[in-house]
């Protein structure tokens, strides 16, 4: 049986007196897109920030390949991050930063990187996402849809192993959201990374991933293939993919 | 109610504790950065000018009329004891040893320190601070290091400024406006400033530089946390950036003239 790549088992998080998550079991597998589908406020933003470390569990375990985290090396754990990127749901691109800047920004602030190198992987990344001719221009000149390409950019130029989208689409038209979900699918396919997409787009999104988790109220519902989704007789997620309420 | 009152108190010097030790803790990382290669130079030219060379013109200004105010305020009080000839030590006294480096660090943190807080709240509220953590970039090395370095230039230098402008606006005052021999107002200057004079001034210079700088990043850096989420959150954390700056300022200049004098 295949070893997830990202595991949580039991995480609970609360904020002052909010129980965000109650108790969290899911399973992550590489080479994969997995989504994880709810309602809004149910803390699927808050779970994805714990893949990446941003917030810290209350209590519960993230095992890493099968390994709890807190038992692996600083070492370890230091080589696991760096393989893992972050798409934010608002962008958070550097607005005093130009279009160049913010995609160079996660290669530039290291020592190891030529400026030749970084200039190759930027311009890359630019003409394979069509954001040619934008590299002077700032993030308040540019549309939705080219903020959400150079977030996309930032996030692919480090060649990431783990991609984690925090709503990748939101604000954008129907065919701005079919483009960006083929971008991601195309990516994937191209670079085989694992990606968590934390998603309302439905149906939409079931074309692009192999699985779907459902988060409500605090736990998850529902984990499987898009296949078990659709087939699903659970009453809360045959509702809420339906667009009604439980 | 007695059982809430030391609940109340005892909450919020849990959280006081809790803000030192988060200052102090934000402050040292930014200092060990100091020293971290690659230097930041780059960033550290584009603050020593924002902080610096954009604040040339209201220090000049502030230090002209401060000097001039100390002229013709200065003139009057010593006439009563026939004693103009002393202006220029009195003018040049008060300025280097006290309202030089004081009125400019109040004035780079209206201007620059208000600007820095902003600056980083919106960072934090719009997810930049948590961007740069996910890309491995530490947002204390990236945001303060670079802000205090310049700040450390900036400062002693805007002070000098202002002294010299000063010393020139109390001789605009005493000596063209109000008819003290130029030479005696210029000769008083020379001879009562000392070098002891100067450095404390700039003593007091690189301390508020280092005060200003982690209070308004400190404050900026953790808007969420002090003010809130939002456009509210960060003029909150801009309006109390500015205000404890300005407070820690003349608290570390007494704390320094004690020890000077």
């Amino acid at each position: 049986m295949t070893v997830p790549l990202i595991q949580f088992v039991n995480i609970k998080k609360n904020f002052e007196t909010q129980e965000v998550l109650k108790g969290v079991h899911l399973s992550i597998y590489g080479g994969k897109i997995t989504t994880i589908i709810g309602k809004s406020g149910t803390g699927k933003s808050v779970l994805l920030k714990h893949m990446i470390g941003l917030i810290k569990p209350d209590s519960g375990q993230i095992l890493i390949n099968g390994e709890p985290i807190h038992l692996l090396s600083h070492e370890k754990i230091k080589v696991f991050q760096k393989e893992l990127s972050y798409m934010f749901q608002d962008n958070a691109l550097f607005d005093s930063m130009t279009i160049y800047e913010n995609i160079a920004l996660p290669l530039s602030e290291k020592r190891y990187y030529p400026k030749n190198r970084i200039k190759d992987k930027v311009m890359y990344q630019m003409r394979e996402l069509g954001l040619l001719g934008s590299e002077e221009k700032f993030p308040a000149q540019l549309s939705g849809g080219m903020k959400k390409r150079v977030a996309l950019a930032r996030a692919l130029v480090t060649d990431p192993k783990i991609i984690l989208f925090d709503e990748p689409t939101t604000g954008l038209d129907p065919i701005r959201k079919k483009n960006v979900h083929t971008m991601i699918k195309e990516y994937q396919e191209k670079f085989e990374f694992t990606a968590v997409i934390v998603s309302h787009d439905i149906p939409d999104i079931f074309n692009i991933s192999q699985r779907i988790a459902m988060l409500d109220e605090g736990i998850i519902k529902f984990e499987g293939s898009k296949e078990n989704v659709l087939n699903s007789h659970s009453t809360i997620v045959n509702a809420f993919i339906r667009g009604e309420e439980a | 109610m007695v059982t809430n009152f030391f609940e109340k108190t005892g909450e919020m010097t849990i959280r006081q504790v809790r803000s030192c030790g988060r200052l102090f803790l934000f402050f040292i990382t930014g200092v060990i950065n100091v020293f971290i290669l690659p230097v930041q130079f780059g960033k550290i030219i584009e603050h020593t000018w924002f902080i610096g060379a954009k604040s040339f013109f209201v220090i000049a200004l502030t230090g002209v009329f401060t000097g001039m105010v100390l002229g013709l305020q200065g003139y009057y009080s010593l006439a009563k004891f026939g004693s103009e000839a002393g202006l220029g030590a009195a003018v040049a006294i008060t300025l280097v040893r006290e309202l030089g480096p004081v009125l400019t660090a109040i004035m780079v943190t209206a201007r620059a320190g208000s600007a820095m807080a902003a600056e980083i709240g919106v960072m934090r509220i719009s997810e930049q601070i948590d961007a740069l953590k996910t890309m491995h970039i530490n947002p204390v090395r990236f945001l303060f290091t670079p802000r205090l370095i310049a700040s450390i230039i900036s400062f002693p230098l805007l002070t000098a400024l202002f002294n010299v402008i000063g010393i020139i606006g109390g001789y605009i005052s005493g000596s063209i406006l109000l008819g003290i021999n130029q030479y005696d107002y210029m000769d008083a200057v020379i001879k009562n400033i000392d070098i002891g004079d100067i450095n404390g001034g700039f003593l007091k210079s690189f301390v508020f530089s280092v005060v200003v700088t982690t209070i308004c990043c400190y404050r900026g850096y953790y808007t969420h946390l002090y003010s809130g989420f939002g456009a509210r959150g960060v003029s909150m954390s801009t309006t109390n950036a500015v205000v404890q700056s300005c407070i820690f300022i003349l608290i570390f200049d007494y704390i320094i003239t004690f020890f000077l004098v």
